[in-house]
């Protein structure tokens, strides 16, 4: 047959996009008659809770006060429990004429934030390992003292937001390093490393956590002669880091499974060792996939922290709930709603940051693919 | 030839599970000399070039490569590997590391080269694949048949004395094979000992100095390029040539 044969096309610029507010408008709330409806029951809803929220929170509330008597408006919040209380929930029983080394504490943790979150040039990367590792350290210094001429605080007498950060960063921070172990001995070829990492994480992952906290903090004294003389409170950090970090195995053996068989033959064909491959190959890309789980299971660590309420320990929701028997604030139930909107919003803010940091780490690490 | 075999391979067999995928493996190869494996996938080809540096392991038989025998001693295939460069099919480049960093990595965490070193050696083997001005990229962002120079010129780096290439160019875009086999035959020319595993027939003639044929775990012919694809002895060959060759 005859060649059929087509003209050459110049590259042509893509339609323009109808742009300005009102096309824009169009186009995504009232482009039919049931999106029109829609946008606009749904304008009411949020018109409806919105003003709800102003009028409650801020309008009608009661901002300032020293009992249930400074909040005689029931259709307001009453904030004035939260601003006469405070200190006792950000401190909670640590002793009031050295509350400065819980303060020193929490201005450490922001830096230490401020150093993962922001970027510092050149100094960057040592200015994060400084307080990776300093944080830490500097943190026991100042809660716990006893050395350095700081007078010894029992973790017994943490409490309100203290009591939560501690347990979560340690809950985060002491299971992240055993679950990676972990992680790498279920996978490992060696039958009984396997089998005693297997086993350990689907223990720890079977049992329920309540029972376990009752168990370490309350049973093991019974149990165990001395055991006593450890603090109740390192006792449930302890009980934390174990039952999370079966959990925490299970998130990097996730991302480890995600990695091509090609990835460890080639990185064995060069002749790295098993560690080395391991360290420079497989887990840094495992722990970029594990990233969405990671945060996923810190979160619910962060949450979970309020179940030391059951055992007793005045964490950030249960100094609230302790202030809340107090005589001076029994009163209407409009108290006791600011109280729980009010830890809501703190334990939000905290989960949200976390959730927003992953989205930023995650992005950062697309770069590359 | 007198000199000693390189690569040894005496009876091996190897299965996966019930399925015999090498049989009497018989097999020995000359120092620079350069070798094209071919047959039916499912032949068993790939997995007798992964036998080489241990990804897979054989059960029975032996095989010694640079005098050294491939045991469960992790220092010989420690060392064996150091010797023994492999381009895969699927590239497996790291994908978190630029792509002068991949070269860098092997040769600072084996070789125990200092960076700068290893950098100045990695831009010489990039140059050589003709790929130098992509070195501060991510090998996501090349295309395959870069990326495969790039996969030679890691293995290169390493200095291997042996370099074994199963299927390189099978996952390559049509326009790219070209790039990659003008690789590898600069690279035969050198005088580099090499096990090809390919359906490339043209660079079989061009290059190999002997052809194996295997089917179902076995080799069943050897020869030269020229004769094993003019005058196939085995049936089974002249069948394989035949489906090869069939759409030229």
């Amino acid at each position: 047959m005859e060649p059929i044969l087509q003209p050459f096309k110049e590259q042509q610029a893509p339609p323009l996009r109808s742009s300005g507010f009102v096309a824009w408008l169009r186009t995504n709330f009232f482009s039919t008659w049931l999106n029109a409806l829609m946008t606009i029951i749904l304008l009411w809803v949020i018109y409806q809770i919105g003003s709800f929220v102003i009028s409650w929170g801020f309008i009608n509330a009661n901002w300032f006060g020293e009992s249930a008597k400074s909040c005689p408006n029931t259709d307001g919040a009453c904030w004035a429990f939260i601003t006469d209380r405070w200190r006792l929930f950000l401190y909670g029983l640590f002793p009031a004429e050295i509350r400065w080394r819980v303060d020193v504490f929490y201005g450490l943790g922001a830096l230490t934030i401020a150093a993962f979150v922001f970027s510092f040039g050149s100094i960057t990367k040592r200015f994060r390992l400084t307080m990776f590792i300093g944080f830490p350290i500097a943190s026991y210094i100042f809660l716990v003292g006893g050395i350095f001429g700081l007078k010894f605080v029992s973790p017994e007498d943490f409490g309100g937001l203290l009591l939560t950060v501690v347990i979560a960063a340690v809950g985060i921070f002491g299971s992240i390093p055993i679950g990676l172990i972990l992680a790498l001995g279920r996978s490992s070829d060696l039958k009984v490393v396997s089998k005693v990492c297997t086993f350990y994480i689907e223990f720890w992952r079977g049992v329920p956590h309540i029972a376990v906290i009752v168990m370490f903090v309350a049973l093991l004294p019974i149990f165990i002669p001395d055991g006593n003389k450890i603090d109740p409170v390192v006792r449930a950090l302890i009980a934390f880091a174990a039952f999370n970090s079966a959990y925490m195995a299970e998130v990097f053996r996730g991302g480890m499974q995600s990695i091509p068989a090609g990835q460890f033959e080639a990185s064995k064909a060069i002749g790295l060792s098993y560690w080395k491959m391991m360290g420079y190959i497989i887990l840094p890309q495992a722990i970029r996939n594990s990233v969405p789980a990671l945060v996923n299971t810190c979160i619910s660590i962060f949450k979970e922290t309020t179940i030391v309420l059951l055992i007793g320990f005045s964490d950030f929701l249960g100094i609230i709930q302790l202030s809340l028997e107090d005589p001076k604030w029994l009163g209407p139930p409009h108290i006791f709603s600011s109280a729980y909107v009010f830890a809501a919003l703190i334990y939000f803010s905290f989960t949200f940051g976390m959730s927003k940091y992953s989205l930023r780490l995650e992005n950062r690490s697309n770069v590359d693919q | 030839m007198s000199e000693e075999p390189v690569i040894l391979f005496d009876k091996v067999n190897k299965w996966f599970g019930d399925f015999h995928v090498l049989r009497d493996i018989d097999l020995s190869v000359a120092k620079g000399e350069r070798i094209v494996i071919c047959g039916p996938s499912g032949s068993g080809k790939s997995t007798l070039i992964r036998c080489i540096n241990r990804l897979e392991e054989h059960q029975q038989g032996s095989i010694v490569v640079q005098g050294l025998e491939l045991t469960d001693d992790l220092k010989n295939i420690d060392s064996i590997r150091s010797e023994v460069g492999m381009v895969f099919q699927s590239f497996n480049l790291f994908p978190h590391m630029l792509v002068l960093d991949n070269l860098v990595i092997g040769q600072h965490l084996v070789r125990r080269l200092p960076k700068a070193e290893a950098e100045e050696i990695a831009m010489t083997y990039l140059e050589r694949v003709k790929i130098a001005d992509q070195a501060n990229k991510f090998p996501g962002q090349l295309s395959g048949g870069q990326q495969q120079r790039v996969a030679i010129a890691r293995s290169l780096c390493m200095k291997p004395k042996i370099m074994l290439f199963d299927e390189v160019t099978s996952a390559l875009d049509p326009e790219m094979v070209k790039e990659v086999l003008d690789v590898m035959v600069d690279l035969a020319q050198e005088g580099m000992t090499m096990l090809v595993v390919t359906h490339e027939m043209g660079f079989a003639r061009t290059v190999a100095d002997r052809v194996i044929f295997m089917d179902e775990g076995q080799i069943i012919e050897e020869n030269t390029p020229d004769a094993f694809f003019d005058n196939p002895a085995s049936d089974r060959a002249q069948h394989f040539i035949g489906q090869v060759l069939h759409h030229l």
